[in-house]
C-alpha cells in the first residue's frame, strides 16, 4: 500500500533484437502485481507502440515508468527529429516509415491512435530536431 | 482445444516451445501482417497467423498473449527468431496452406460441437 514501483529502461535505436523489451518487462511487473488483464493489455498496447516509435522514428530513447495501486505512468522520450504536425501524425494510417521498416510489419500508421485509444491520459511534447516525449497514464480500475 | 491438438489436427509442425503446446489453450484466430493491428486486436489465447517471421513477431505474440504464431505457406522461420521464441515462451507453428485456409480450418474446429 502506498508503494510506488519505479523503473527506467534504455531504448536502443533501430535494434529489433531488443525492441519491445521495456514493454515486456512492464507487462510482467503488472501481472505480478495482480493488475487486471484488461489494464495490462491496454498498457502493453500503448507502451509498445510508444517504445517502437522511439526505436524506428526517434533514434532510440528511454522509458521511465511509475506504478502505484491505481495507475501506471509511462514516459517515453527520445532526442530524435520530433514530429512536425502532431495532428496529422495522430491520424490513423499516416506514417513516414520507410520500406525497410514496413517490410517487418511496422508503419501501419496506427501507433499513435492506438496509444490514444488505449490510454486514459496522453500528453505528447515534441519539438523539431529536439525530440519527442510521450506521457501515458493508464488507470487500473477502468 | 490446445495448441498441441491443433497442430496434430491440421498437420502443423511445432517449431518452438513444444513443451507448452499441450497446456496452452486456443481461444480463437486472428490473421494480419500489420504489427499494430495484431498488437491491438489479438485476444489472449488467439492463434496469430502471419507471414512475418522477424524477431518482433515473437515479442508481439508474447505481449499480446497469443497462444501461438502460425506461419503459413511453409515460409522459412530463421533460427534467430526461433531462439527468441524459446526465450519468450512463444510457440511457432508452420504449415503449407494459405492464411485464409488455416483461418477457415481453425474456425471450423473451434465452432464444431465436440
Ligand atoms: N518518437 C517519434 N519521433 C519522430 N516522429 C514520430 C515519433 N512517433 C511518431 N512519429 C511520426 O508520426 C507518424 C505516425 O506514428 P504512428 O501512428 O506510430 O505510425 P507508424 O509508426 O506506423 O508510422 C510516424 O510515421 C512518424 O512520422
Ligand atoms: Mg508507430
Amino acid at each position: 500500500m502506498g508503494n510506488v514501483v519505479v523503473r527506467d529502461y534504455m531504448i536502443p535505436a533501430n535494434d529489433f533484437t531488443v525492441a519491445g523489451e521495456a514493454s515486456s518487462s512492464v507487462r510482467k511487473i503488472l501481472t505480478q502485481l495482480g493488475v487486471t488483464p484488461h489494464a495490462v493489455k491496454r498498457t502493453s498496447i500503448a507502451m509498445y507502440e510508444a517504445e517502437i516509435n522511439a526505436v524506428i522514428h526517434g533514434h532510440g530513447g528511454k522509458a521511465h515508468v511509475e506504478i502505484d495501486e491505481n495507475k501506471i505512468f509511462i514516459q517515453i522520450s527520445d532526442e530524435g527529429p520530433g514530429i512536425a504536425d502532431l495532428e496529422l501524425a495522430m491520424q490513423e494510417g499516416y506514417s513516414t516509415a520507410p520500406d525497410s521498416i514496413r517490410e517487418m510489419g511496422f508503419g501501419a500508421g496506427m501507433g499513435l491512435s492506438n496509444i490514444k485509444k488505449h490510454s486514459d491520459l496522453l500528453k505528447i511534447d515534441t519539438e523539431i530536431n529536439r525530440g519527442t516525449t510521450v506521457n501515458i497514464t493508464v488507470f487500473f480500475n477502468k | 482445444m490446445t495448441v498441441g491438438e491443433l497442430a496434430e489436427k491440421l498437420g502443423l509442425e511445432i517449431m518452438s516451445c513444444g513443451s507448452r503446446a499441450l497446456n496452452t489453450a486456443v481461444t480463437g484466430v486472428y490473421s494480419c501482417d500489420l504489427i499494430s493491428h495484431a498488437m491491438a486486436k489479438l485476444n489472449p489465447g488467439n492463434v496469430w497467423i502471419t507471414v512475418h517471421t522477424n524477431l518482433n513477431v515473437a515479442a508481439v505474440a508474447s505481449l499480446a498473449e497469443a497462444s501461438c504464431v502460425l506461419v503459413p505457406e511453409n515460409i522459412e522461420i530463421s533460427g534467430q527468431t526461433l531462439e527468441r521464441a524459446e526465450e519468450k515462451e512463444v510457440i511457432f507453428l508452420s504449415g503449407g496452406k494459405s492464411a485464409a485456409r488455416f483461418c477457415y480450418e481453425i474456425l471450423s474446429l473451434l465452432e464444431s460441437p465436440s
